[in-house]
């Protein structure tokens, strides 16, 4: 049997899933995070609490949903509550450890544009906008950005700031705020003063490719290392995962 | 309440110039009500909804709107929304963004008549944009940033069912829907089954919102479709995918609402035009 190798895209899955922690209650958006937390349920962390914004706490779904409002959500979770709900009582109050975001842009700061391509009264690319992400970025405990990276992603500064990331006067006073972003070069953390900084590189990365594809100059890590190779176990989970394809429950 | 079909609630209740809320967050879309304003040309309509999703493709293609109240206008799980995003990049129709937080904060002012709600989040670009203003607190030093009620005129649902005297009744995610209705000042409901009030309480379908608040149920079997309605039918996930390429088309999207709107009388005619098999195999994939 040939076993494809992973796409990029999915090996930032695999890196994604290896961030989050037994027990955490995640915030999960569709695309890439999505195939984070449910890698991360199947591998390290099956008591993780899947919570998707349009009212789900712990989904537990058979299948990889196409949007985060899909039936397959909905079918085993512990419950369906109102969005007020979920923002308000859950989201707001600290109770959701991890935030996933992408985004169209990021810079330095952490700072993450959902919103628009151009100035906002007269868009190149009218993009879909903040959707919870403004709301998850203030509340959750840290976030996880997963976006590629190329100067159109990672420029000097964002268009417009749908998410705020770290403020210019240092980190996050409350402790919260990006953690860490994923891209398809490498895995950043954030410094002490809040900037975004080099923290490991693909195996086949370097850091003058990395810097060439980031708008701003780089801060690295004193040791950046080597992300460590998709294990065999992850690559078996992350496959199962996509060729899962169970019928309804009745 | 009264009992009406899709079209007369929409004669009677949906006029020109009204701010509507079309509610349900990927489930329970109410498309059969949206299709109906459409056919009926209503005009200079604000149009509100977290995520407008297809069904504001649709009435924003139709015309019958000036602005749109958001969250996300994403399609979800696919991309954009292509006819939305044309309108907004050449200025054709006004927008007023918000988070989902604020959506459903000011949902819930409206809903519990209040003259604003208070939420703890931080300021970003669109809060510098269009000002926040925070009140202080009378109990403590905090300040807390605040956002007016949204009160539609009607807000439009689609549900499970409802029983005999109207009372609407829904399962599975609920998203915006319960803020929607309780803030809105007319409920204009379409359900998929008129069922007997004992049949409902014996079963686990909750109540969303009692009659004494609904002013007319429409039945329409399939009435969200291509959304769902959890345990009836699964969300057609090969429409929200064609879209993308469909809505890029201007002349794709008028000739879709010709054939799937306009040159119809009733969703019962919509249904018909479905490709065969389309709509048995989502009852299936319900488990139905």
């Amino acid at each position: 049997m040939t076993t494809p190798p992973l796409t990029r895209r999915e090996e930032m899955a695999v890196v994604a899933a290896r961030l989050l922690r037994p027990k955490e209650r995640v915030l999960v958006g569709v695309g890439m995070p999505n195939l984070a937390a449910n890698l991360a349920k199947r591998l390290h962390a099956p008591d993780l609490v899947l919570i998707y914004e349009s009212g789900i706490l712990d989904a537990n779904p058979e299948t990889l949903p196409l949007s985060i409002g899909d039936p397959v959500l909905v079918r085993d979770a512990l419950a369906t509550i109102s969005m007020l709900d979920l923002f308000s009582n859950y989201l707001q109050t600290g109770w959701v450890d991890v935030g996933f975001l992408g985004g169209a842009q990021v810079d330095r700061r952490g700072n993450l544009n959902s919103t628009v391509i151009g100035p906002y009264d007269h868009p190149a690319v009218r993009l879909a906008g903040s959707g919870g992400a403004a709301d998850i970025a203030a509340c959750a405990q840290r976030l996880i950005l997963m976006l590629p990276q190329d100067r159109r992603h990672f420029p000097a500064r964002v268009d417009f700031v749908t998410s705020p990331g770290h403020p210019a006067t240092g980190r996050r006073p409350d402790g919260r705020g990006p953690a860490w972003v994923v891209t398809d070069m490498g895995l950043y953390d954030f410094d002490s003063t809040g900037e975004m900084r080099l923290r490991a590189l693909y195996r086949d990365e370097t850091v003058e490719a990395v810097q060439a594809a980031t708008g701003w100059p780089l801060a690295i890590h004193p040791h950046p290392t080597r992300v460590p190779p998709v294990t065999p176990e992850e690559y078996r989970a992350l496959r199962a995962l996509q060729q899962a394809r169970g019928g309804p429950r009745r | 309440m009264q009992w009406l079909s899709a079209a007369e609630a929409v004669s009677e209740y949906v006029k020109d110039g009204q701010t509507l809320y079309l509610a349900g967050f990927t489930h329970l879309i109410p498309f059969a009500l949206g299709h109906e304003i459409i056919r009926q040309r209503r005009r200079h309509l604000t149009l509100c909804r977290a995520t407008p999703d297809l069904l504001y493709e649709h009435m924003i293609a139709g015309q019958v709107a000036d602005q749109v109240v958001f969250s996300y206008a994403g399609n979800p799980g696919v991309g954009l929304l292509p006819v939305f995003r044309r309108a907004v990049e050449q200025g054709t129709i006004g927008i007023q963004e918000w988070t989902h937080f604020e959506m459903v904060a000011r949902l819930a002012a409206g809903a519990a008549g209040l003259p604003f709600w208070p939420l703890n989040t931080l300021d970003n670009e669109l809060t510098e944009r269009r000002p926040r203003p925070r009140v202080q607190s009378p109990f403590t030093d905090d300040q807390v940033a605040v956002v007016p009620p949204l009160v539609p005129d009607v807000t439009l649902v689609h549900t499970h069912a409802a029983d005999d005297a109207g009372n609407l009744y829904v399962d599975g995610l609920l998203g915006d829907i319960r803020e929607a209705v309780l803030a809105g000042r007319q409920v204009v409901a379409s359900v998929e089954q008129r069922l007997p009030a004992a049949q409902i309480r014996a079963t686990r379908l909750t109540l969303l919102l009692p009659a004494f608040r609904v002013a007319s149920v429409s039945v329409e079997p399939w009435g969200a479709h291509p959304s769902y309605v959890f345990g009836q039918y699964d969300r057609d996930t090969a429409f929200y995918r064609d879209w993308d390429e469909r809505g890029r088309d201007e002349s794709a999207v008028e000739s879709w609402l010709d054939e799937f709107v306009y040159g119809l009388a009733s969703r019962a005619d919509y249904l018909q035009r479905q490709p065969p098999g389309r709509l048995s195999a989502l009852r299936e994939a319900a488990g139905q």
